[in-house]
């Protein structure tokens, strides 16, 4: 298991590392946090000609708060550092209770979290959750930059938006609203393993106490984040009840999603843990929701 | 004698070096001008060869030799069969076992075609990937009950049939007892496949030194004699120009005593052609189709009692998937039968067995070694007889126990040592007593799970029992030594895989010789230090090899006494070995130290006297009359969540009874990874193959083994019934843990899930399986709740 032969650049600047992107193009692979990449390396699944690591660049790994209350983390900051950050905490706390159930702990304290959320993963919890969060993506390359949102930003299995000659250098979360809940959650058969299926739910409540926003988003169901739309759309202007959730956990497991089955777990498991998840992710929100 | 060390919880001398990383595993020897060698493998379960082109490769800078099957002449053969079939009646026997390199025909993913030798293993890879063999392919038998079939394609053309073996064997009369039953029980059985997964894979280093004509393998084998012997027999060597050295090993459970692998036949031979160092480190990937696996059987058992419980007989015909090739005989489904009566006094036993060769890796013995399913049919069984009429389980089983005063207990069958099957020895009640208390049975049925089941909780108990076949033959051997240092070194020929040999043999030498367990040293596992033995396997090694070191240390002792009464003219009989010294009881001021003991067993001047012999130090061997019988108790308590169908095991109790104890804190170790071993087999692990006989997940990404955080810490006691067939009285424990965790998960998952009606007759039984088989049973009960 070892990889096929490749050039290593390790640039110390970002605009080297864009140049050599834009030299290279396909044939060129960024290195971040590596715990995708180098497995598929050791596999020869992926045997990409040069590799440009971003670990050498100072300035890609950070937090920070907007003046608009915005939340900026830096590409290159490990889950570990966006796992324990206060500021995290605070202000995306979705993404805080969804951190230690990305892989193990030995993983999180080397990936990053933009090399998670542009190799696109179905099954990586950071894209479902980025896009629930109505996250915005900053892609730069030697002509300049661009953002884009994370729900555009996810085209299909392990492919996203970036070109060659790009790099995802910020992700920025937006606050939520006042009257607001969240909840994260998924079921893998062990710690740390991918999840057979997993969620991340948002309800913004009205004055009423009715729901007039929910976002309902699946991991490992299809080919990249699911949005549980239908389901979302059951949920507006009701009031939330254990039966209300049960016939929005159906629309969502029955007419949003369309898993397909992989050895650990078949179609209709999948659509059963969808189901659950929904009812129990979607009840927890709604009660942070209501608790605000 | 009152013991100072045997029996108890002295921490591991091995320990120091291999937590702070300075034991010697295969992957640490580095040798100059060492050269590295990769595998191509079979892209396909089964194929004709038509071709192999290694022209590209041999292009390659840093590629110094490729070789097939074709290069390699005479030295080509299969190899041997290492357990022939045991002498039962009508038994029909093919055998094929496995070649060194595939030569028209590939029979198994991964069976290696070619290997490339080169500078570094990146460019062994890349020249591998240079590689172009032409198959052409042939449907592959991957389903047990396709092999047989009349349009079976046939994988040994040679023998004309996928049959690998068939044998009958039987106790009493099981038609009879079955006509005279109150009810007879029939169900199917199904256990699939998995791999040992030790934390080292395989790795070999060989180097022929030329000028002084010696080989010297490092080699990660449970049986580094058994090694050199067939190694020197196939490269025309002497015995002793070969020595074969099995360092530090991650585990080894059984799959490293395959003999002889593919690596080791090769890189000793190449490294004589090139005259340089070879190293193959197998990779994981690898590992999931080099290294021998098990456990795939098919049963359909039925199960004959009397109204108030008592089994009058037992009937099982299965299916044994013996793999591409099978080295080993018939051992593992020999076991399967072996075991399956337990602890039970079944008077009647029909047994038959049919053993076919498919297009997956080798089958050979993995901790347990068809012991597992045998247990897995009887206990499950024997959990729907006590359903249907209404007994407890606990005591469907206490009624059929083979009572303390029936031992020697026959089951009459042929045992894997060619011998009857016979039990030494047991008491099966206290332990099974014993777990019931600390589990504490009765108020979990009575109260606590009603009390849980009331608030909507899923809660499940199981209860299992099973015997252990262990140690069993030939034979092992021992040096013990008093150095002039006053240090005493051991040499045995078995090897070590992470067992504690280092200190449990080190306890039993202590307690002869009244020297600190941390002042013993021991060898093992090298073919220079000890010339004679077998290997580690069958849950032997503290049996046979720890009974040699014991007569050994006797033989020691004895010369210590002899050469000490005439240096202090006193009778032995009045002496004692203390804290390093030999004196007279009770007069430190006469103590004599070991070491200096030694140096005047071993003089520069005057004479050993005739018919005695230099220093002190003696050899000896143990060999059994046959196995030792070690059995026990397993009680798990297990909560499902019924939506998700996730398992948490909330309580795991083993009382186990290996008779006498070395060191209980090993034991338990033992018994601990032998338990994760068996959780993984009963709800982790499974070797997913599509019908070409690819496996899908061959990475720890998608085979999943249990892990620290998935584990439950296991609440252990021990019932003392020691074995009347060594002199230390021990039975092995290597085995005990893995052993009965199937059909203990499967019982209590099944309980927990009471409301479902669903019975677990099959394993493993991941919550996706669980999920189908609880869809299955509503659909057949016509109930949509």
């Amino acid at each position: 298991m070892k990889p096929a032969p490749f050039q290593y650049h390790a640039p110390h600047s970002l605009a080297d590392a864009l140049s050599l992107l834009a030299e290279h193009g396909y044939d060129a692979k960024p290195l971040a946090g590596g715990q995708s990449l180098v497995p598929t390396m050791n596999f020869r699944l992926a045997q990409p000609g040069i590799l440009v690591d971003l670990n050498h660049i100072p300035g890609l790994a950070y937090i920070r708060l907007g003046s608009d209350g915005d939340l900026h983390i830096g590409a290159m900051t490990r889950h570990s550092t966006v796992e324990q950050d206060l500021l995290v905490a605070q202000h995306a706390p979705l993404l805080h209770e969804t951190m230690p159930h990305i892989a193990h702990r030995q993983i999180r304290n080397r990936g990053t979290i933009g090399g998670s959320l542009a190799h696109a993963d179905p099954s990586a919890e950071l894209p479902s959750v980025a896009v629930a969060l109505h996250a915005r993506f900053r892609l730069q390359s030697q002509t300049g930059e661009r953002w884009v949102a994370a729900a555009d930003f996810y085209q299909g299995l392990f492919t996203t938006d970036l070109t060659p000659e790009e790099l995802l250098v910020e992700i920025v979360i937006p606050p939520l609203p006042a009257r607001s809940g969240y909840a994260f959650d998924e079921v893998a058969r062990r710690p740390g393993d991918y999840a057979m299926v997993g969620v991340a739910a948002i309800v913004i409540l009205d004055a009423a106490g009715r729901c007039e926003e929910a976002r309902l988003v699946y991991l490992s169901v299809g080919e990249g984040p699911v949005s549980a739309t239908q389901a979302a759309a059951a949920l507006k202007g009701r009031q939330p009840s254990p039966d209300l959730l049960a016939q929005v956990a159906e629309i969502a497991a029955t007419d949003d999603i369309d898993p397909v089955a992989d050895i650990h777990a078949s179609a209709a498991y999948r659509r059963q843990l969808a189901r659950v998840l929904a009812q129990r992710t979607l009840a927890r929100a709604f009660e942070r929701a209501a608790g605000q | 004698m009152t013991t100072r060390y045997f029996g108890k919880p002295i921490r591991r001398n091995e320990d120091p070096r291999l937590l702070t990383g300075q034991a010697l595993f295969t992957d640490d020897v580095e040798l100059p001008g060492m050269l590295h060698a990769a595998f191509v493998r079979s892209d396909y379960a089964h194929a004709w060869l038509r071709g192999i082109d290694t022209s590209l490769a041999r292009d390659l800078p840093g590629v110094v030799a490729i070789y097939t099957a074709a290069d390699l002449g005479d030295y080509w053969q299969p190899g041997p069969l290492l357990v022939n079939p045991p002498p039962i009646k009508d038994l029909v026997f093919n055998t094929a076992t496995q070649v060194p390199l595939a030569r028209d025909k590939v029979r198994h993913a991964g069976e290696p075609i070619a290997i490339v030798v080169a500078e570094s293993r990146y460019i062994a890879e890349d020249a591998v990937d240079l590689i172009f063999v032409d198959y052409d392919p042939l449907p592959a038998i991957v389903h047990l009950a396709d092999a047989l079939k009349p349009d079976a394609s046939i994988i040994h053309d040679d023998l004309g049939t996928n049959l690998n073996a068939h044998v009958i064997q039987e106790k009493g009369n099981y038609a009879a007892a079955a006509a005279q039953a109150d009810l007879v029980i029939k169900r199917h059985f199904d256990y699939d496949r998995g791999t040992a997964a030790a934390m080292e894979n395989r790795g070999i280093v060989a180097t022929w030194d030329a000028k002084s004509e010696q080989l010297t393998m490092w080699d990660t084998t449970q049986a580094p004699i058994s090694i050199r012997n067939g190694l020197a027999g196939m490269l025309g060597l002497s015995e002793r120009q070969v020595r074969v050295i099995a360092p530090f090993i991650g585990g080894g459970f059984g799959p490293k005593i395959m003999m002889f692998y593919p690596e080791e036949v090769l890189l000793s031979w190449i490294t004589m052609r090139l005259n340089r160092p070879v190293k193959w480190i197998e990779d994981r990937r690898e590992n999931f189709f080099a290294t021998t696996q098990e456990r795939g059987q098919v049963h359909e058992a039925e199960i004959a009692l009397t109204r108030d419980g008592k089994v009058l007989g037992v009937k099982d015909v299965f299916l044994h998937d013996a793999g591409a090739y099978a080295p080993y005989g018939l051992t593992v489904p020999i076991n399967s039968q072996c075991t399956l009566l337990g602890q039970y006094d079944v008077a009647n036993y029909y047994t038959e067995f049919t053993s076919v060769f498919t297009n997956k890796p080798i089958v050979t013995p993995y901790r347990g070694a068809g012991r597992q399913h045998g247990v897995f049919v009887m206990e499950r069984l024997l959990d729907f007889a006590a359903r249907e009429l209404g007994i407890d389980r606990a005591e469907i089983r206490r009624r059929n126990f083979i009572p303390p005063d029936a031992f020697p207990y026959s089951n009459d069958i042929i045992f894997q040592d060619f011998a009857p099957l016979v039990y030494d020895s047991g008491n099966y009640e206290p332990a099974l007593d014993r777990v019931l208390e600390m589990i504490d049975y009765k108020h979990f049925i009575e109260v606590e799970q009603p009390r849980l089941r009331a608030e909507g909780k899923h809660v499940g108990l199981g209860l299992v029992t099973y015997v252990e076949g262990t140690g069993i033959g030939p034979y092992e051997g021992a040096k013990v030594t008093v150095e002039a240092s006053g240090r005493v070194s051991v040499a045995t020929g078995i090897g070590t895989q992470g067992q504690g040999h280092f200190t449990s043999f080190a306890q039993v030498v202590a307690e002869q010789l009244g020297v600190p367990v941390e002042n013993i040293r021991l060898v093992t596992g090298d073919t220079s230090e000890f010339y004679w033995g077998a290997g580690t396997f069958a849950s032997r090694g503290a049996v046979v090899a720890g009974n040699a070191i014991h007569a050994a240390a006797v033989a020691v002792r004895r010369k210590i006494l002899d050469k000490a009464s005439e240096e202090l003219e006193v009778d032995p009989e009045d002496l004692e070995l203390v804290d390093g010294v030999v004196q007279v009881k009770g007069v430190p001021a006469s103590a004599i130290p070991l070491g200096e003991l030694a140096r005047r067993a071993n003089p520069m001047r005057g004479a050993v006297k005739p018919g005695s012999e230099p220093g002190l130090e003696a050899t000896d061997y143990f060999g059994p009359e046959r196995g030792a019988t070690a059995s026990g108790v397993h009680a798990m308590i297990v909560e499902v969540d019924p939506e998700t169908m996730m398992v948490q095991i909330k309580r795991h109790v083993v009382v186990h009874d290996c008779g006498t104890v070395i060191n209980p804190m090993i034991l338990e170790g033992q018994i601990q990874g032998g338990v994760a071993q068996g959780l993984g087999n009963a709800f982790y692990e499974q070797l997913h193959w599509d019908d070409n006989g690819q496996l899908l997940n061959a990475s720890f990404m998608d085979f999943l083994l249990p892990t620290a955080d998935t584990v439950p810490h296991v609440e252990m006691d021990h019932v003392v019934t020691p074995s009347p067939l060594n002199p230390l009285g021990i039975k092995g424990a290597g085995e005990a843990g893995a052993i009965p965790v199937a059909p203990l998960f499967a019982q209590a998952v099944e309980d927990a899930l009471i409301d479902f009606d669903v019975e677990l007759n099959e394993i493993p039984l991941s919550p996706n399986r669980l999920f189908e088989l609880v869809a299955e049973a509503r659909g057949l009960h016509g109930s949509e709740s």
